[in-house]
């Protein structure tokens, strides 16, 4: 006698007790603490800040540990958390040109005011393994410069747009307040500030492929990395209260400004446009990546037509949020069977009649008279 | 309605119901407006949810904003209380909201359910909760957000008669068994989400409320009590539903949806009810 499957309440939390003992992992090794994650994990610790769209690395850190690492179950985390804060206001605009800039470099121009600043990238490194980082770790250090930065570092795109050449870059109608994506629901066409949104928490991987498609053919406009920044920038908030501004921290960003061709239409004359990528921490394929493909989403606004995969807004903008795309994709483990139950008599059925309407014909052919 | 935190225990870490006070109006006004026109999808601000996306953050978000202390708390996946998604989903609310749960229909005020509707009638007064993983029944049809929201304001829905009327020329039959679209109010044809279409005739005339929450997609919709619901079918191909050659294997009952069960390495199968608590009960009285 077949008994129901009960127990779904027992299984669920013998399921938690596994999960943190597989978390810990063998006990001879010392427990990993969220301090070292945040210090030595930075560029996963951002990229977890990003997709969970928090800026907050100490948790982002924490949830690395409690996810063993997975980054979209950490960004989840991240998000399922962000949506219980309360909503204290909006800060005003970051300003980036007065960024305490670690690096700064330009594809465009040779040199420009403010000199290129390689800062730390893995860009020049050969991916040889350094065997010693495992043997005895490291202590290394940096020397410090004997010239001092320029305090302001105008943006490349601003240089250009100051001789004409280039998109005008205009807030939009409704900014300073732009729509809110994880207050109100989108609704397509969406406009600029929606996208970036978007984008700017969208999964790194879906993005860079995206950006990569639109270099390789499908969707073709060649782009120049017109400015790569990443540094810290402080967050300014205005109290009403108080009835001034507040200084209330500084953060990580990373912005990339792409330079595009442009052959002009019938409205427009031909001119450089613009592609935009911000993040969070230092987070520099994704912003490079974001920037492409919000280039390639202005297709339709600028005539070009939008038939590539990574020009239709509502394909990537749909599908770019890796924690919708994962629970979705995901949910294919939940128990499917009554639906599954109404497929297999429903095939079962065409098939027995697709059956007797063969078996009914040839019994005719034969009681045909020759 | 008073809120006692003394004889209601919930996780004082959260605010009642998980959802912070201005999320629950928001999707009280969005549930009001879906009431308003039935079978319409109306946009809302979807929140992220401590449960993944697909799992029911859409039914999640509507009970979260209903659900008070004097509530009662039934959840069914695949008709079961007992499948591992509906105990977490149960687990939840008791959590953050300290209701009473049941697995009885005729207990619960708001029953919240994946891919089922109880045997058992629901009565007035009673909140069926669906969980929607894609609102939209026409999206197989056409991809475009834009588009679809444009044959819904034309009623434009030749599309999906086409459809019907294909799979009946190819196959003899419409393929859908379950999702099988509906027709609200005389208006909007509705997703009745991947009910099993056996389960469709339940929901005309339904004397309850039957809310359907679509978290990912950022979507609610309704179907008021004594609405009109009918399942989309032609005059020479009647709408019809599922039946089996045999009853269920463990109460005897002929009248609910069968699942089917492989008991042994060379394809044996039983046929239980789906209904976990329809099966109880009538096992209870086919045996008094």
């Amino acid at each position: 006698m077949y008994v129901a499957v009960k127990g779904g309440e027992a299984a669920i939390a013998a399921s938690l007790d596994l999960i943190a003992y597989h978390r810990r992992g063998d006990l001879s090794v010392s427990e990993i603490e969220v301090a070292q994650i945040r210090q030595q994990m930075k560029i996963c610790v951002a990229r977890v800040m990003n997709e969970g769209s928090l800026y907050d690395e100490d948790l982002a850190a924490l949830a690395l540990k409690q996810a063993q690492g997975d980054i979209v179950e950490a960004a989840f985390l991240m998000r399922a958390f962000r949506t219980t804060l309360k909503r204290l206001g909006s800060s005003l605009p970051l300003d980036i040109t007065k960024m305490a800039v670690q690096r700064r470099i330009s594809a465009a121009f040779k040199d420009l005011p403010g000199g290129q600043i390689l800062g730390p990238t893995y860009d020049y490194t050969h991916r040889l393994f350094e065997f010693s980082l495992a043997a005895q770790g490291s202590e290394p250090e940096v020397q410090e410069s004997s010239s001092v930065l320029d305090a302001s570092m105008p943006r490349v795109a601003d240089l250009l747009a100051d001789e004409g050449l280039i998109e005008p870059e205009l807030p939009a109608d409704h900014d300073p307040s732009p729509m809110d994506i994880t207050r109100d629901p989108v609704e397509f066409p969406a406009d600029r500030a929606t996208r970036l949104q978007i984008l700017s928490r969208g999964d790194e991987g879906f993005l860079l492929g995206l950006a990569y498609s639109t270099q390789r053919g499908f969707g073709g406009n060649h782009p120049f990395a017109g400015e790569i920044r990443m540094g810290e920038v402080s967050v300014q908030f205005y109290s009403e209260e108080l009835g001034m501004v507040l200084d209330i921290g500084d953060i990580t960003v990373t912005e990339c400004q792409m330079i595009n061709q442009f052959k002009g239409s019938a409205k427009i004359p031909p001119q450089f446009t613009r592609g935009y990528g911000f993040t969070f921490g230092h987070c520099e394929r994704k912003a490079m990546s974001m920037a492409l493909v919000d280039r390639a989403l202005k297709s339709k606004d600028l005539d070009e037509g939008h038939t590539y995969p990574a020009q239709q807004e509502e394909f990537v903008l749909y599908h770019c949020d890796s924690i919708e795309a994962s629970g979705f994709v995901e949910h294919l483990k939940l128990p499917h069977y009554v639906d599954f139950q109404g497929e297999l008599e429903l095939i079962r059925k065409i098939r027995a009649e697709q059956a007797l309407s063969k078996a009914n014909a040839a019994q005719q052919s034969l009681d045909a008279p020759q | 309605m008073t809120l006692s935190s003394q004889t209601l225990s919930y996780d004082l870490d959260y605010n009642y119901g998980y959802l912070d006070e201005q999320t629950k109006r928001m999707v009280r006004r969005a549930i009001l407006k879906a009431i308003a026109i039935p079978g319409y999808q109306v946009p809302f601000g979807s929140r992220e949810m401590p449960l993944a996306r697909g799992w029911g953050t859409g039914g999640i978000q509507i009970t979260a904003s209903l659900i008070g202390p004097s509530d009662c708390l039934k959840v069914i996946d695949q008709g079961a209380d007992d499948t591992t998604n509906a105990v977490s989903i149960r687990n939840f609310f008791a959590r953050v909201s300290g209701v009473n749960t049941t697995e009885k229909v005729s207990e619960a005020s708001i029953i919240q359910t994946r891919h089922r509707i109880p045997e058992q009638p629901l009565v007035e007064g009673q909140i069926l909760v669906y969980q929607v993983p894609q609102p939209e029944p026409l999206r197989g049809l056409e991809p475009s957000e834009l588009e679809t929201r444009n044959l819904h304001a034309w009623a434009e829905y030749g599309l999906m008669h086409v459809r019907l009327y294909e799979d009946i020329s190819r196959f003899g039959h419409v393929t859908s068994t379950y999702s099988y679209p509906v027709m609200v109010n005389d208006r909007y044809i509705t997703s009745p989400t991947p009910i099993p279409k056996f389960d469709n005739p339940k929901m005309d005339m339904m004397p309850a409320l039957q809310l359907f929450g679509a978290g990912r997609e950022k979507r609610i919709y309704a179907i008021p009590p004594y609405t009109k619901v009918k399942s989309l079918d032609f005059e020479d191909h009647p709408f019809t539903i599922q039946k089996w050659d045999q009853p269920c294997g463990i109460c005897g009952s002929k009248f609910s949806y069968l699942d089917e069960v492989i008991v042994d390495d060379k394809g044996s199968r039983l046929f239980v009810c789906s209904d976990t608590d329809y099966c109880r009960q009538s096992a209870s009285a086919a045996q008094q």
